[in-house]
């Protein structure tokens, strides 16, 4: 047995994969759900501050660069942990799944929030007044005029930093999710062997490489001269 | 149901936990020091072959980038970790962190210093080698230092990500500083040191973010 | 004629950026039909005070009377007054995502509630008006910048305001691209609309305008028709700011 076969025999045992696939389509289907939960509430919530923010309210303003330099320090997994071990003491023991959803909530709207609000303050003082000066009201200005200026440019980071964080989901295996990597390090500790792992990890490149290279597309589409 | 304060800022339970937890803050910024140089080692090495005019040298090199940018870190760690002691090989949490961050690290660096390489007008490097400067001086006299103030925000960026990834390691038993929290934690069934770990995170990494917002603020008003 | 009453009425007119203050008390009528030229040193409080008039700065104390309507009162709806004041910009300040005739007609739709065919039909006018007929579908990146400022134009036209304020709107055109927006301001002023301009054109000043203000330092140091303030200035200052002028 030459070394390629060793290693197949190891890694892509086509049995145990077989035996397994069920387990880790669960996974699979548990990680898109999850994922597709951190999207909406994250990119929404963080919409939602940047909004916020753009009324320049000053005691308002503090407290979403609060939440947001809190949400940019602090590892993923520390915010994990902390909801799912130190919330029990508060009374409030939320599943794995919750705790997982929440903290990349959190991350994902600070992230976002910063990106939106970036979006909004580049387009120039010259579209208010110009918006202003025809009667538009504040929230017409901005949701005709500005926003889909600063949507423009928000769209390239936004959807990298989007990638980063719903990755982030592969934490929850830690926390008792049953996504792709629990399910896959449970087959492995059942079958004895590492295949399930190569399963899961292919996985993960089917979930997430085709949103990869729609970044790398819209990176070019919206790269628009100025 | 004992108070607020005392379940999660237990000063009690947090000074008896500090020594620890500041021994996991040392592997943390040992880890640091390691994995952030390797990285930025192995994305210039990504960004210069980028370089290269062969479209065989470039479409890997894109491969890899978008490959990892895809993949978790703590699917590969755990794959280093668990899954090749399967085929023998031994190599123990620390190296597999290593290897793992290295191996994803590079792609991120990589990306941020090819588009900082791109930004710099081509008319640079001509000026530079045309005064008869070699490749190497015209790229690391000329172009480097424009690449890197170019897409500033985006490596201090990536380094605090950077950082922050490291705590993954605890996942892999390697005690740094989420590690030793969670020791604590189960020791004293108090979460008072999770909270101090994240107050030490944030004491830790707070100025970078201050610092990465104004980088940022800077870089949208000046365009 | 003389008995109209104004349309525009300024009082004590002041406005302080921190410790600075830029306007120091303005007094200025505009009655209908007339076309206001304001010239003035750069610094002098033009601009501030162009801008003043529809409350994109807020005044720092007097009174501005538009059409009857005092801009300042709490309960005056300012985006109603701003809709029947035009302004131009200097910089234009087309929104690059929309055509020229989304230029038009967002605040149209959005602000007089018009429906989509109604708004076009109008916008398609104001268009018309200015001489750009045909480039309704451009986007601002594919016109030249006079062609930018006369869409600029038809936005604020189109809503059939009393009065259009116009802030330097020549100043960040090339040289060959400022003859198709005055000559568009002079057909205005032939149609009777009442103007206040804010531009170095003094060649335009002398030929279109009925009044001239000079300002210098936040005050009114001068006012007439243009030919006593370019031909007979009876103040230092505005003698030295004419001179400077001529001799450029």
């Amino acid at each position: 047995m030459n070394a390629w076969d060793r290693f197949a025999a190891t890694f892509l045992d086509t049995d145990v994969m077989a035996r397994y696939l069920p387990d880790i389509a669960a996974g699979f289907a548990t990680t898109v759900w999850l994922a597709l939960l951190v999207v909406l509430a994250g990119l929404a919530l963080g919409l939602a501050l940047a909004l916020l923010r753009s009324l320049r309210f000053r005691p308002l303003s503090a407290l979403i660069v609060l939440h947001v330099d809190l949400f940019r320090a602090l590892p993923p997994l520390v915010v994990i942990v902390l909801l799912y071990f130190a919330m029990p003491n508060a009374g409030w023991s939320p599943s794995g799944f919750v705790a997982t959803w929440l903290a990349l909530t959190l991350v994902l709207s600070a992230f976002a929030e910063e990106i939106f609000w970036g979006g909004i303050l580049s387009v120039p003082k010259g579209q208010w007044e110009a918006a202003r000066s025809t009667g538009l009201g504040f929230l017409a200005t901005l949701t005709w005029v500005v926003l889909p200026q600063a949507i423009r440019v928000t769209i390239p980071p936004l959807t990298n930093r989007t990638i980063a964080i719903t990755k982030g989901t592969a934490l929850g295996s830690v926390v008792a999710v049953s996504e792709i990597l629990a399910s896959a390090q449970t087959a492995v500790s059942f079958s004895f062997n590492p295949s399930p792992l190569t399963l899961g990890a292919a996985a993960y490149v089917v979930l997430f490489f085709p949103v990869v290279l729609f970044g790398r597309w819209v990176e070019t589409r919206f790269a628009w001269k100025r | 149901m004992p108070g607020f304060v005392e379940t999660f800022f237990n000063l009690e339970i947090m000074r008896a936990a500090l020594p620890y937890l500041l021994q996991g803050l040392g592997t943390t910024l040992l880890l640091v020091l390691l994995v952030v140089p390797l990285g930025i080692a192995g994305g210039l090495a990504v960004a210069l072959l980028y370089r290269s005019p062969r479209r065989r040298v470039r479409w890997p090199l894109i491969l890899y980038v978008d490959f990892f940018r895809a993949f978790p870190p703590l699917v590969l760690l755990i794959f280093l970790y668990a899954g090749l002691p399967f085929a023998g090989i031994e190599i123990g949490a620390f190296t597999a962190v290593a290897i793992g961050f290295f191996l994803n690290n590079s792609a991120y660096y990589g990306e941020v210093l090819r588009a900082g390489i791109e930004s710099v007008p081509r008319g640079q490097w001509e000026a530079a080698r045309s005064t008869g400067l070699s490749a190497p001086r015209a790229m690391l006299w000329v172009v480097l230092p424009q690449a890197v103030r170019n897409v500033l925000p985006d490596l201090v960026g990536n380094t605090l990500e950077v950082v922050k990834l490291t705590s993954l390691a605890s996942v892999v038993a390697l005690p740094e500083l989420l590690f030793a929290a969670r020791q604590a934690q189960s020791l004293t069934y108090n979460p008072s040191p999770i909270v101090l770990a994240a107050i030490i995170y944030l004491v830790l990494l707070w100025p970078f973010v201050r610092l990465l917002s104004r980088l940022e603020h800077r870089m949208l008003v000046s365009r | 004629m003389q008995r109209e009453p104004p349309v525009l009425s300024i009082r004590g007119l002041r406005k302080s950026f921190g410790a600075t203050e830029v306007l120091r008390g303005i007094d200025l009528d505009v009655r209908p039909r007339e076309l206001v030229f304001v010239i003035g040193p750069s610094g002098s409080g033009k601009s501030t005070l162009l801008r003043c008039c529809n409350r994109l700065e807020e005044p720092s104390d007097g009174s501005i009377l538009f059409d009857g309507t005092d801009i300042r009162a709490p309960g005056t709806d300012i985006n109603a007054v701003r809709r029947r004041i035009g302004m131009v910009f200097q910089s234009f300040n087309l929104y690059p995502h929309m055509t020229a005739l989304g230029n038009v007609t967002l605040a149209l739709r959005q602000v007089l509630k018009k429906p989509r065919r109604e708004a076009d039909e109008i916008a398609a006018a104001a268009l018309a008006r200015v001489g750009l007929a045909d480039k309704q579908g451009a986007y601002p990146g594919e016109l030249s910048g006079g062609q930018q400022q006369r869409v600029a134009i038809a936005r604020a036209l189109a809503l059939e305001p009393k009065a259009v304020l116009f802030d330097e709107p020549t100043s960040a055109l090339d040289p060959e691209l400022v003859g198709s927006v005055l000559q568009v301001m002079r057909d205005l002023r032939e149609a009777g609309m009442t103007m206040v301009v804010v531009s170095h054109e003094m060649g335009f000043a002398r030929a279109a305008a009925d009044r001239v203000v000079f300002m210098d330092q936040g005050e009114i140091v001068e006012e007439g028709p243009p030919a006593a303030i370019f031909g007979a200035p009876q103040h230092a200052r505005t003698r030295a700011f004419v001179d400077q002028i001529v001799r450029h």
